[in-house]
């Protein structure tokens, strides 16, 4: 089959949405399958063969923050030739309703179309007056995938219908196969947080605020807190207690991550909210870090009520030292929930996904044509 | 005065568009409710066709064998009226025949059976996809079919109201 793909999004960027179409795109080619990615970037970029550049990316405040978007009639019309030369079989966009290369695919574009919803932070009032301009091309699409099942219920909101729910995926064995790492060992248990330092979010300030009560009952456990931000303004919340036992890594690439996940005691994830799915969550299983995290609607889905990791009351930095304390504490525990989250995560593979987004395609193009252009 | 009749003009004429716009717009949700109808027709086929050859592969004891190759007969048939019933009636055969898991990885392991399996889970999941595709697009449609513009104009002429399609779609744990 031949599927051309669309990411608002620029790639050089790191991100859940730019992640999962370069995921996507090459699992699509491990099955067979043709594949284009469209996606803002320069001509110059070092990009995957499968890339095709839309333009360059300009910073824009989009829906509560910075986003870097492509549009404009430049980038119009590289998409405009990208959809007549690609004949496509099937057209997949990503974020159909964000106003960067996807809208323009969306607009431009006819056939059998495939909408993936990511975001589940659409702001309702902006969002209402939107939504009656988007309508015409959400009609469009032939299927919509929601990766959570937040962003399910806000495209529902939104324009009602029946949403298929397809997770987010990553490729499983890159990360069991990482062995705890000498490197990261602590004597008291080695503590993990990934995550922007400097958005508040994130929740670093709790895990930061419960770590003194964790060092008395443990002490010689280790911090190491990976992410974007400002170090130096990180550092200074620091209670005094735990300056010699936090490390700030700042951004760190993927092996790092993965081998800093595998060696973790705990991987602990405070966040305070705006989570829709959590696929961290699920790096972290997969890389065999026991997980300890809020108790946030996305995470206890994908913790499975707290079967596959340990969930405290989001906010709480008194639960989130004793939580922790005591799952150092226990081996044995660990142990089981390394166990048991080991094998749910097989359900993220991209082996399961990508079949299951071909069912997609294959169901929609039946007695459809190619896509083409908008006559 | 003049510019009064240039206004008014120029206002009719951008109703006209307007209106020309939207009945593109509807009559594209037609062709699209079509299609996702067909496909979801030819989706239900092919599972009913899945548990047929299941049915007659000799895998199942003869007493299951014989519940799936009715409810397949059934939906096949294509009775009208029931319709929907007889494809649910399939699901709950299905569910009702291989809804033990453990039992299923056993079967699998026989020469040729995990080919019928995967074939039959393939289709179950598709007819839900179908399904819900199809439905996505009925309730587009209906939603701008009811509004004040498309109805006042007859923008969609004597095309049938579509109507979503309400069946059973569980199937049971046949794909990994």
């Amino acid at each position: 089959m031949r599927v051309g793909l669309v990411c608002p999004y620029s790639l050089d960027v790191p991100g859940g949405v730019q992640n999962h179409t370069r995921d996507l795109s090459e699992a699509l080619i491990d099955l067979g399958h043709e594949v284009s990615l469209i996606a803002p970037a320069d001509e110059d970029d070092q990009l995957p063969g499968y890339v095709v550049p839309a333009g360059r990316a300009v910073p824009v405040p989009y829906n509560g923050s910075v986003a870097r978007l492509a549009f404009g009639p430049l980038s119009a019309a590289r998409v405009r030739r990208w959809l007549s030369d690609g004949r496509f079989d099937v057209l997949h966009i990503h974020e159909p309703a964000v106003p960067s290369v996807s809208l323009l695919a969306l607009w431009a574009a006819e056939g059998p179309i495939v909408g993936t919803f990511h975001s589940a932070m659409l702001r309702s009032r902006a969002m209402l007056a939107a939504s009656s301009i988007l309508r015409p091309s959400m009609e469009k699409l032939s299927a919509r995938i929601a990766v959570s099942e937040h962003a399910r219920a806000t495209l529902v909101q939104h324009f009602g219908g029946e949403p298929v729910i397809i997770p987010n995926g990553l490729y499983v064995d890159r990360f069991a196969a990482t062995r705890p790492s000498p490197r990261w060992a602590s004597p008291g248990g080695t503590l993990v947080f990934l995550g922007r330092i400097d958005e508040p979010r994130k929740g670093l300030a709790t895990l930061l605020e419960a770590f003194p009560a964790i060092i008395r009952s443990r002490p010689g456990v280790h911090l190491y807190v990976a992410g974007r931000g400002d170090v130096s303004a990180a550092r200074e919340m620091v209670p005094r207690e735990g300056v010699g036992s936090v490390t700030f890594l700042g951004l760190v690439d993927d092996a790092t991550r993965a081998d800093l996940l595998a060696s973790a005691d705990l991987y602990v994830a405070p966040n305070l909210g705006g989570e829709s799915f959590g696929i961290i969550l699920v790096e972290a299983m997969a890389a065999g870090a026991p997980v300890l995290a809020s108790d946030l609607p996305a995470f206890r889905r994908v913790l499975d009520g707290g079967e596959l990791g340990t969930l405290f009351p989001t906010g709480d930095p008194a639960a989130l030292s004793r939580a922790a304390v005591d799952l150092l504490e226990d081996d044995v525990r660990r142990g089981r929930v390394r166990k048991a989250a080991a094998v749910a995560v097989r359900r993220y593979d991209w082996s399961a996904l990508s079949a299951d987004i071909v069912r997609v395609y294959q169901t929609i193009r039946a007695g459809a044509g190619l896509v083409g252009e908008e006559a | 005065m003049e510019w009064l009749l240039v206004v008014v003009v120029l206002l009719l004429a951008a109703f006209g568009v307007l209106l020309s716009w939207t009945a593109g717009r509807v009559d594209r949700l037609h062709h699209r409710v079509n299609t996702a109808r067909s496909g979801l027709e030819a989706q239900l086929m092919h599972r009913s066709g899945a548990a047929l050859e299941l049915a007659a592969a000799g895998l199942l004891d003869p007493a299951r064998s014989l519940v799936l190759l009715d409810a397949a007969h059934h939906a096949r048939a294509r009775e009208p009226g029931d319709r929907e019933q007889a494809e649910s009636d399939l699901s709950a055969a299905l569910v009702a025949a291989l809804g033990d898991p453990e039992e299923i990885a056993e079967l699998q392991r026989q020469p040729g059976a995990a080919e019928l399996f995967r074939e039959l889970g393939d289709a179950c999941r598709k007819v839900e996809l179908a399904r819900r595709f199809h439905n996505d697009v009925v309730t587009s449609t209906r939603s701008l079919r009811g509004r004040p513009l498309v109805r006042w104009f007859r923008l969609a002429g004597h095309a049938e109201l579509p109507s979503t399609v309400e069946l059973d779609d569980s199937w049971p744990p046949v794909l990994p």
